[in-house]
């Protein structure tokens, strides 16, 4: 444009409509201009749904099938074995171990290893030829409902089935046993049990990642950062310093979930709750540490709120939180396993319901240990030290 | 403050001692074998165009970049292996304001007194206050403050944990005459009391307020010595004309041979050259006009500047007053 004044009498002005939309063009192409720079938005936006969609397709199941199950003989029959058989053949159950020690079958479900156990009482064969009718005792890990529902549901077509070739026993309208199952740990099957202690693994993931996913980001867009390179104080210092807090907050958080789930749902503690409350605090610390690292990755605040929900989604989906864990394949559950939620839902479902003790939860103790020292590791060595 | 321990007894100790820097960005060189030395206790101004390396310097020099080649020592301490040893004992100014804007000034001061581990971080943080003049503000947050202000506080703040080195990158961009003035008084203070001093800046007036300054253009340094030693290096012949019609004829005369450089300053122009004689031979044809009144001149800094920019991006400078 040249300095000198359009006549306005000659200029056609555009019309009103035409202004507006072409102002709107304006805006739509300078929106597109940037969304274009913006590679790691346009990435979730591809992320997101293709992950949701493949999560729930193939590895989410809210019928879980093969189940880890312990059968205690305290008789050793072919009847007993054929129904052991017909179990295995509903593919809900896989049995993982037999034993004929009572201690070491309860420790079994005790630790969470089986989710099932099968009692095949002593007398069982004879009493079933006898026509008693006698009963299977079968006790399941009711910490979550969901998971053992279907699977209990499908025992009791077992009944009339299993032992439908057997010519020896008499034959009657009625079933030639019956299941007497019994849900340990929550019995009433109240979904309150479950809910809450899994709640408070989630929110404390969500708020504890939000936290720190902002932390070194913060002061990189402020400009802080560069003040804070250039003063004494080291990498590991200031990670430190920066988590110190939130771990504060994160239990004073847990404990209003624990103590609101105890006095408004009744939802019971257990066992020991310095223990639980330990373990929360190891849990907390692991999260934080995983937001940190999203923090030293990204190059903004944005990105690492992105990066924070991206990390939450499989958390919710994979944990066991939503849908039970042993239900899902194999390859979705080794990357449960690497979920810091994944090993804290099982510590706090086994504390608050089955009152384990930590020489039972050592597996999943370690796990979190384990995952926070390399979340630490990676955003220690990621951490600009330098503008470089 | 104390004066620096390490080699007080001798004036001529180096702070800074560079030799052949280089840093590159991609493939962009910002700064290009730089070598330097500045003496202790002296207020040394770091000049140069926008982009021409200096941010990328005093980064190099406090150990916030390790340079790609080259080697160099600050307060006798490596600035490649030494890191920890500097940030210790040099205050770094970021140009951008950046300490906590969601903290008062008293929380700054005393977070910044806290990492350096000053026994009593609340007492140093008060005897700041009352040294910058803060008394009253001491409550307000930082990200309240007027630029001036603002400037004061991170002056303070990197002061305070009583290092032997400050280097300031424009400290005074966007900070009115008097705060300015204030902020040159604070740091001549400073350097009286022993302290070195790295200061780059934009302004001229600056520059004469250095002991001893350095030109950085484009990654190289191209002048470097007291105000005095830079002017007669330059070896530049200047002019001044004063009379009518002065567009016109600073339009004539930098076409001509010789004269590398016409800018008008108020009512009169400054008509500059490298060479004196092809200078005053251009000069003897216009002044036969009575109308122009031509008096040698001394060339100012900027005259000097503006040539060694033009130098740097090797064609002639640009002539023409815009």
């Amino acid at each position: 444009m040249s300095g000198t004044a359009p006549a306005p009498a000659r200029r056609r002005e555009p019309g009103r409509t035409r202004m507006f939309l072409r102002r709107i063009g304006a805006m739509l192409l300078k929106e597109v201009l940037q969304l274009r720079r913006d590679r790691v938005s346009l990435a979730t936006m591809i992320t997101i749904p293709l992950m949701q969609l493949l999560l729930f397709g193939y590895a989410i199941n809210t019928q879980p099938r093969n189940l880890p199950t312990a059968v205690l003989l305290q008789e050793n029959s072919d009847v007993g074995r054929s129904i052991l058989r017909a179990m295995e053949n509903t593919r809900y159950f896989t049995i993982v171990k037999q034993t004929r020690d009572e201690q070491e079958f309860d420790r079994l479900l005790q630790s969470g290893t089986v989710l099932f156990g099968v009692e095949i009482p002593a007398n069982f064969e004879r009493d079933l030829r006898r026509g008693d009718r006698p009963a299977l005792l079968v006790a399941a890990d009711a910490t979550d409902p969901v998971g053992s529902g279907s699977a209990l549901a499908a025992l009791n077509t077992l009944t009339t089935t299993a032992l439908r070739w057997d010519r020896a026993i008499p034959d009657t309208t009625s079933p030639p046993f019956e299941v007497r199952a019994h849900a340990r740990y929550n019995p009433a099957a109240v979904s309150q049990l479950n809910i809450v202690p899994g709640l408070l693994g989630t929110i404390l993931t969500l708020t504890m990642l939000i936290f720190t996913a902002l932390a070194v980001t913060r002061e990189t867009e402020r400009g802080t950062m560069e003040t804070l390179l250039a003063m004494p104080i080291t990498p590991v210092e200031i990670m430190l310093g920066k988590i110190a807090p939130y771990v504060v907050i994160g239990f004073l958080q847990g404990s209003l979930i624990v103590g609101a789930g105890a006095l408004l749902f009744a939802v019971p503690i257990f066992g020991n709750l310095a223990l639980l409350a330990v373990l929360t605090t190891l849990f907390i610390a692991t999260n934080l540490s995983v937001g940190y690292t999203f923090s030293t990755l990204a190059q903004n605040q944005l990105q690492a709120m992105q990066m924070a929900m991206m990390y939450f989604l499989p958390n919710l989906l994979l944990s066991g939180f939503l849908f039970p864990f042993a239900g899902m394949p194999q390859w979705a559950q080794w990357i449960g396993e690497t979920l810091p939620l994944t090993h804290y839902l099982r510590i706090v479902r086994s504390i608050m319901l089955k009152g384990s003790t930590l020489a039972d939860l050592r597996y999943d103790t370690l796990s979190l240990v384990v995952l926070m020292l390399v979340a630490m590791t990676i955003a220690v060595t990621r951490f600009r030290r330098t503008l470089d | 403050m104390t004066i620096p321990a390490p080699a007080a007894d001798d004036p001529h100790s180096i702070a800074i001692d560079v030799e052949g820097l280089t840093k590159s960005f991609g493939d962009t060189v910002v700064v290009k074998n730089l070598t330097m030395q500045v003496r202790r206790g002296l207020i040394y101004g770091f000049l140069g165009p926008n982009g021409s390396g200096k941010t990328t310097t005093i980064r190099m020099l406090c150990g916030l970049l390790t340079p790609d080649s080259g080697r160099g020592t600050c307060l006798g301490y490596d600035i490649r292996t030494d890191a920890a040893e500097i940030k210790r004992h040099v205050g770094y100014m970021t140009q951008r304001f950046s300490l906590y804007q969601d903290l008062s000034v008293r929380e700054n001061l005393e977070f910044v007194a806290r990492v350096y581990g000053l026994p009593d971080p609340r007492a140093a943080a008060r005897e700041a206050i009352t040294r910058l003049g803060l008394e009253g503000r001491a409550e307000q947050l930082a990200g309240a403050l007027s630029g001036g202000w603002k400037q004061r506080l991170a002056l303070g703040a990197c002061t305070l944990p009583d290092p032997q080195l400050l280097l300031l990158d424009e400290p005074t961009a966007g900070v009115d005459p008097k705060a300015r003035r204030e902020f040159w008084n604070e740091i001549h203070a400073l350097a009286a009391q022993g302290l070195t001093v790295l200061v780059s800046t934009h302004y001229m007036d600056e520059a004469e307020r250095c002991h001893e300054i350095a030109y950085i253009a484009y990654g190289d340094l191209l002048a470097q010595g007291t105000v005095s030693e830079v002017i007669a290096a330059s070896h530049l012949t200047t002019w001044t004309v004063s009379g009518p019609n002065l567009v016109a004829l600073a339009e004539t005369l930098s076409k001509r041979d010789g004269i590398t450089m016409v800018a008008p300053f108020g009512t009169s122009l400054h008509v500059s050259g490298p060479d004196r004689a092809k200078v005053d031979a251009v000069i003897a044809e216009f002044r036969t006009d009575p109308a122009l009144t031509f008096e040698p001149a001394e060339p100012s800094l900027e005259d000097v500047f503006i040539d060694l920019m033009g130098r740097a991006q090797g064609g002639a400078a640009p002539a023409r007053p815009s």
